[in-house]
Formats: C-alpha cells, structure tokens, sequence
C-alpha cells in the first residue's frame, strides 16, 4: 500500500466510519453551525477521506474549527459520522510530535470571567494528545 | 423396475462447446434401469421432440431423462411430448448439463464429468417417480378489490366491463384515494378532480360493481378460485339506502370542531361530514367518537334535520361474507410521521407542511378555497422553499425515515414549484434536491421547464435545519455547486415527505398470506416477468401497495392485475400443481411443526379415528395438506420431525437417491 491508502485506511479505522456511505446530499453542510470558519466542509471530509485527498485535511485549520457538536452525525441520512471523520484527521495530526495544539501552558491566559471551565477542559482534551 | 432412455442434448455449441455429450450418452447407459440413450443437437426442436416419441415406441420406456438446459426453460416443453408419446408427464427428470454444467466450466473433461454426474442423478430420480395427476378445483367468478383508490378503480372496472362481478373495500367513507385530495397532476397539469371523479361515478353506476365504503376485511380463508371473505361494514350511522348526501345534516350539526382528515387536518368538519363533494358513495358518516348524541345521548339535530330519515344511531357494525375467486390488493400509501424530523420544525411551525398538505392548500376545494396561503396567518407567502428526500434514502431507517427513493416527490415538487410561479409570479421558489430524479415520458422536460420557463431555483445541496423565528422560518441550507452554505428567511417551506405502504397492510398480508418485503410492500410473484400477481395463487397486486408508484404506473398495472384476474375467472376449473406436500397419517404425530413453517398457510389438522393393533379405536390429530393452497415449496418436509410430510414429485426418498448417486 502506498502512503496515502494508508492514512486513508488509518482514518477509516481510527474513526470506525464508512466514508463510502456518503450520499454527497450536503445535510450536514447545510446543518453545521462552524460552516463559514471551515474551509472544508463536513460533507468534503466524507469525500476527500474517501478518495484518499487527505493531505489539505491535515493542513486545514478547519480540524480545529469543527465544535464537536455532533449535529452532522444526528442528521446525516446514510449515518455517516462526517465529525468522527474530522476527529480522526485531527487525531493524526496533533498525535504527530510537538503538534499539540494546546497545552498546559497555555490554558491560565485563557481563563477569564466568561469562558466556562468546561470549555476550557473539553478544548484541552480535543487538541493534546 | 423402469425401462428408462437418456436424450443429452447439444444445445448446438452451447453444452456440447465443454461438454462431449456422446460420452455422456454413452455412460449413462449403463445406469440402472437405463435401456436407452442417446444424443441430439436441439431436443427441444420439433425433430428432437420427434426422436424422443419414437424411442418411446420402439424400447417401451417409462420414464425420461432429458440432458439439457434448465427444467426453467424447457421441462414443460418435455412433459408435453412425453403426453404425446402417451407417458405421464411426471414421468420426466431434466438434468441441467447447461446452465449448471458447460456454462460455468470451461475444461471438456470436467465439464463432461459433472455432465454424466448430473445424469446418474437424475437417472437414480425417476427410477423412483411414480404418475402424478393435478388436482381440480372450482372458480367462483366474483373478484374483490381491497382499497379504492385510483389502483382499486381501475381495477374494478376493468374486471367489471369483462362481465364479472367485483365488491370494492375501501376503509374511508369514499373511495378515491390520494388522488381524489390532489389538486393537478404532472406531467400534463390536468386536475386530478377531472379526471378522478368521472371513473369514481362509473364505479357506482356499474351494475357488476358493489362498493362496501368504510369497511375492512376482516377475514380470509380459503384458496385461489375459492376465497371465503368475512367484510365487517362499519357503524356510520346512516342508512347508505335512505341517504340523499343532501348535507342538510352537515350544515346543522353543533360539534363542527374536529379535524378534517381529507384537507390533512388544516380546517375542521363537524361530526357528521362527507368528506367532499364528489364522494362516492354520497352518504354522511357519524364520527363516533365526536357526536354528542353517541356519546351522551345528547343532541339527536341530524336525526331531526334529515328529510329522508336516514339517521340511525342504533347502528351496529355488520359483518358479511362473500366468496370470491381473486383477491386483488389496492391498499395504496401514506405520507410517514414528521415527527422524528425535529430539524424540519414541522411540529414547531404550521408553516412547516409537507407536500400532500400543500394540495390541499393550492386545491379549489381546500381549506383556502385554492389560495396559498400561510396556515399560521393567512397571508400570501413570498418565499417558499421546498425540501426533496425529507425521510428518503435514509440509511437510518427504522427510526427516522426509510431506505428506498419515494419516486413520486421529484415530480410533484417540481410540479408544485412551477404552479407556484405560474399562479404568483412575486413569489421565490426555491427547491433543495439531492438528486433530480425524473426518468418517464416528458418528465425531465416538465422539470426543465420548471426551471427554465418558470424561474424556479433548484439547489443542489440539503436542508440541515429549520427555526421559526418571529414571523419567518430561518431555513439554513447547503448550496454543494457553489460550495457555501446558504440561509433563507422563508415564509412557508414544503417537506416532500417519503411515502410508505398503509399501516393495515401488514396485517391484511398475515390474512392473505401474501408476503411483504421489508418495507411493507407487497412483493410480487416475479420483479420482471409476474409484476402483478403476488406469490400466493388468487392475490395479485394494484397501485403503491406494491411500490411507490405515480398515477400513468398505478393506472397500468391496475389494468395489468385486472387482466391477469380476468384470466383466471375465465376458467372454469383450475388445475393444481400435483407437486405438492401430503403427510403419512400413520407417522404423523400432530406436532403442528408443518402448520408453522407453511408459508402459504395450507396445512390444517384433522381428528381421525384410528384403529389400533389391539382393535381398539383411538382419536389423532393429524396433519392434512390442502391441494388448491399448497404451493409445494417443500419447507413443510424439512419441518416435519417424524419424516410424514413428504413431497410428491420430491419425496424424500427420491432426493435421497440423487445425492447417493451423486456421491457415489
Ligand atoms: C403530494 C403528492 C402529490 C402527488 N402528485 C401526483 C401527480 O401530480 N401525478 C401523479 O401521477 N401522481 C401523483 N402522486 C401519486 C399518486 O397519489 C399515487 O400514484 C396514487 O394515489 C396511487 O394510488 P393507489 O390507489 O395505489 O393508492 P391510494 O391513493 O393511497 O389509495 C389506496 C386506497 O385504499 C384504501 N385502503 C388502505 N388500506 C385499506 C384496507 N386495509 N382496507 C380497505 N381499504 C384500504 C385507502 O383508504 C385508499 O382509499 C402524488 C402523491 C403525493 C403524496
Ligand atoms: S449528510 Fe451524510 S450523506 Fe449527506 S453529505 Fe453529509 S456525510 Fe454525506
Ligand atoms: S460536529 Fe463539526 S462538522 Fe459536524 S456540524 Fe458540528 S461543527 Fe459542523
Ligand atoms: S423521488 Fe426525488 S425527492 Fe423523492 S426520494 Fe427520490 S430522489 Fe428524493
Ligand atoms: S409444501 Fe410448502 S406450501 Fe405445501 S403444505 Fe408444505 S409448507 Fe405449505
């Protein structure tokens, strides 16, 4: 196997997801609420992983733009989880050394009046390995 | 002992190309009770069918074997010539030496080795077949039609104008079905009132035709050519014989507030209603359980304002029964539950509808008398988006929606859309889609047009979800060509529902024993070659009970089921496949095992007297096989545990022969 099949096997795997079942209706685009911060598009993750074009994934911000809110996956029609696509890619990125997105460090200067702690935890969590 | 001859068949190139037939031939010469064999090139030709009469003469045979291609294609055709050389036509075995033998194999010796395999089975087979005679039943020439919308019409009238008889069940208080709630048709925009309702009073005024309006069926037995139905005639109120449709009832009932079923529950009819005015049968209907004089005996106006004294509230439900040859099922669809669809607001907004309500909103005889406008406030709306799929090509299915395409929405979304434009041109008409889908005479272009002519704007990409806010519906869309993400403030949005098959289908099938797919559909005894008869003999199938289906396809295989039906009561008798299962009293434990796994439900039990070795008499329960029902599909044989049931034609013994000769 060549290197893109593997990472395109690797998120497949990783993300227990079937890219193949994608319709391409756009649902979950039509439902995201990141959509204008993202420069691909949940229903362009299913595509691009599927045809193995995953290398502008990796090196999108869009990864960390998604909310993690799960609205793609509640109504997609095919049951595709595009947001366990999008984990999957982040998961290869910031696995990779010294990719974290956050860390430790960084978390104090965030801390104020309005952020809630949750946030905080849930970012931390979703962008260290 | 049987005096057997082997013809193998060349099939020109097609079995002789990898098998060599004249070592078949040869080989199975030598088989027990073989006194006969030879090859040909094409059997089933005239000069084949002759050589195979003539060997019959000359060597005394009494049974056949036939080398050849699938007993499919030909065995019917060598039963015959075996009748004509004066055999019995269950004295025949064919041996499938082509598609299960030089079609799949490409070597001439291991194609000739299971070539002569196949023939030692077959050979070992009829050494053990014994003549077999068809059974004979009687057709009783009256045909009912379960459901009466167009599929049911058509249905009915069809047999009815060939001379027989039919009764019409229809659960609603008229016939007329979807159709009768739409307001114009794709592809050629005529009203569906228009040309509905003049096959809907040929109905009535048929002499061959009765209609039993607002009832069910609520037993079958019976078999084909032979049904015995049990219809149960609901409680109306009304005397069907003494009511004029007059409505004077109607306009003087006090109860007026209930939900109109025929306009999708968006305006109300009081408790005594017809659901409108073309109604067939035009007689009024009591809603049980809104009529005040029913419930508490209060009231009685109906019964005071009818001229004809038509009102009865002493009304019973009635049961009749009736016997039939065919049974032919028109149980049509339904729009599915929005319900789960809380991305759509459909339950939040009352401008959120789906598209069998938006006929009734755009037909003359609706809530709006015609207008379109806003259930909420009345006012014309200026944004309109429709959502194609809404509950489609849902991989979630049992939950949600449902997996198949609807076929219909496409159509009739583009059809809305253009009649939308053409009757309020400041009106913005945007359709979300995710496919378009429009194979059928003139419908891309009637689509095409929608766009084109109409200005409709198709957008392809889906609707992800919908809030009322205020006076609008934020609609937050995908636009996929143009790779953004689009938000319309709309004044009212049409959800092009899926469809599925009537919710008393499934338990109208259990009755018939018909089978069903998965999705409630009825299946068919064949998807290509027997579209409208369904598996079981004497059921056969109208309209979208089967599938969805548009109005030009309903109508067609309405009169594709009327024919085959036609077909049958012509006959005077019907002649049985001698094929069938027939249990051994004396091994027959009455366990009820075959009577489970019948799927045609032909086994029945009977208490016999038995005499016993002592001389004493003792009472059994033991299976017995109806003949006209039984199909002989053989799972009754597998069930049985004490080896009883067995299948003439395939008895046990005798599959029990082929596999020693096989493995041999
Ligand atoms: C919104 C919408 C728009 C459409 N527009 C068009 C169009 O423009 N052109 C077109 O060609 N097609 C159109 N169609 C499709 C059309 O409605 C169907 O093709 C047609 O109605 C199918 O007829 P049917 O008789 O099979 O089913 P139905 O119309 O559903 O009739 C079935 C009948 O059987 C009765 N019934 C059900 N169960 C029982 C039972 N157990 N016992 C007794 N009776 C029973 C029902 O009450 C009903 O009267 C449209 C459909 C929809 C939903
Ligand atoms: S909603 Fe599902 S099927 Fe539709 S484009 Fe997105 S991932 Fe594909
Ligand atoms: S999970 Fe991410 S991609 Fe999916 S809808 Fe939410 S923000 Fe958009
Ligand atoms: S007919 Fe068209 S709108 Fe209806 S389910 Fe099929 S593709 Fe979707
Ligand atoms: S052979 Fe099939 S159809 Fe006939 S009785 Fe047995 S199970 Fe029923």
């Amino acid at each position: 196997m060549n290197k893109k099949d593997l990472l395109r096997e690797e998120i497949i795997r990783r993300s227990g997801v079937n890219p193949k079942k994608c319709m391409k209706c756009g649902k979950c685009s039509g439902t995201c609420p990141a959509y204008e911060e993202m420069e691909f598009h949940p229903h362009q993750f299913a595509s691009m992983i599927d045809s193995g074009d995953i290398e502008p994934l990796i090196a999108s911000e869009s990864v960390y733009k998604c909310l993690s809110c799960f609205a793609c996956v509640e109504r997609c029609p095919r049951g595709v989880e595009p947001a366990k696509l999008i984990e999957a890619v982040r998961l290869s990125v910031i696995r990779e050394k010294g990719a974290n997105r956050m860390t430790a460090n960084d978390v104090p200067a965030m801390v104020d009046e309005e952020t809630p702690q949750q946030l905080l935890v849930s970012a931390f969590r979703k962008y260290t390995k | 002992m049987q005096r057997i001859g082997v013809f193998v068949c060349w099939c020109g190139s097609n079995i002789a190309g990898t098998v060599d037939v004249k070592a078949v031939a040869e080989a199975l010469k030598s088989e027990p009770g073989v006194v006969y064999s030879t090859d040909y090139q094409y059997m089933c030709s005239q000069a084949g069918q002759d050589l195979i009469v003539q060997a019959v003469k000359d060597n005394n045979l009494t049974g056949l074997v036939i080398c050849s291609c699938s007993p499919r294609m030909h065995e019917a055709t060598f039963r015959k010539t075996a009748a004509t050389a004066g055999l019995n036509p269950y004295m025949v075995e064919i041996a499938n030496i082509r598609e299960q033998c030089s079609w799949v194999h490409k070597e001439m010796p291991i194609g000739t080795e299971k070539a002569i395999i196949l023939g030692k089975a077959a050979v070992a087979k009829v050494n053990l077949n014994t003549p077999l005679t068809p059974g004979e039943s009687p057709v009783t020439k009256r045909a009912l039609v379960i459901g009466g919308g167009i599929a049911g019409i058509q249905t009915a009238l069809d047999i009815a104008d060939a001379g027989f008889p039919v009764d019409i069940v229809e659960t609603k208080p008229t016939i007329g079905g979807k159709m009768a709630q739409l307001d114009k048709t794709f592809p050629t925009l005529d009203c569906a009132a228009c040309i509905l309702t003049p096959k809907m009073v040929d109905v009535a005024q048929h002499e061959k035709i009765r209609i039993f309006s607002y009832s069910e069926v609520a037993e079958v037995k019976g078999f084909v050519g032979n049904f015995d139905v049990t219809i149960k005639k609901k409680a109306r109120f009304v005397d069907e014989t003494k009511c004029t449709g007059c409505g004077d009832c109607v306009d003087k009932c006090p109860m007026k507030k209930n939900p109109n079923e025929f306009n999708m529950g968006m305006d109300n009819r009081p408790a005594i209603y017809i659901p409108f005015a073309q109604a067939v049968p035009k007689v009024a209907t009591i809603d049980a359980g809104a009529c005040t004089m029913l419930k508490k005996g209060k009231c009685g106006l109906c019964s005071k304002v009818c001229g004809a004294g038509a009102i009865d509230y002493t009304q019973k439900d009635e049961f009749i029964s009736e016997k039939y040859g065919a049974i032919v099922v028109a149980t049509g669809f339904n729009v599915i539950s929005m319900d789960k669809f809380d991305e759509y607001a459909y339950n939040q907004s009352k401008d959120v509808i789906t598209s069998l309500e938006f006929e009734r909103l755009t037909n003359a005889a609706g809530p709006t008398a015609g207008k379109l406008l806003r259930p909420s406030d009345g006012k014309h709306p200026h944004k309109i988006v429709f959502v194609q799929c809404v509950g489609s090509r849902c991989e979630n299915c049992a939950e949600k929606g449902k997996e198949y395409c609807s076929k219909i929405c496409c159509m009739y979304t583009a059809k809305h859309a253009m009649l939308t434009r053409d009757k309020y041109p400041d009106t913005d008409v945007t359709v979300f889609y995710i496919d378009v889908r429009t194979p059928g005479k003139n419908f891309d272009e009637f689509y095409r047009r929608a766009v084109e002519e109409f200005g409709v704007k198709y957008v392809k990409g889906m609707v992800g979800k919908i809030v009322p806010e205020g006076e609008v519906l934020k609609v937050q869309a995908s636009d996929l060509i143009n790779n953004k993400q689009m938000h319309i403030d709309a004044d009212l949005v049409v959800l092009a529902a899926a469809i599925e098959p009537d919710k008393s289908a499934r338990p109208l099938a259990t009755m018939l024993t018909a089978s069903m797919d998965t999705n409630d559909f009825f299946t068919e005894a064949h998807p290509k070659l027997r579209p409208v008869e369904s598996p079981t003999a004497g059921v056969f199938l109208s309209g979208a009970c089967q599938g969805p289906k548009d109005i030009p396809e309903t109508v067609s295989q309405a009169g594709a089921a009327a024919s085959k039906v036609i077909g049958l009561l012509c006959k005077d008798k019907l002649l049985g496949n001698p094929c069938i299962a027939g249990s051994n009293e004396l091994m027959c434990n009455g366990c009820s095992s075959c009577e489970r796994v019948c799927p045609y439900g032909a086994i029945t039990y009977l208490d016999k007297e038995f005499r016993m070795p002592d001389r004493t008499t003792k009472i059994r329960r033991v299976a017995s096989v109806n003949p006209a029902v039984c199909q002989g599909c053989g799972a009754c044989t597998v069930a049985c545990p004490s080896g009883a049931m067995d299948l003439r034609g395939f008895a046990n013994d005798q599959i029990m022969a082929e596999v020693d000769a096989i493995c041999k």
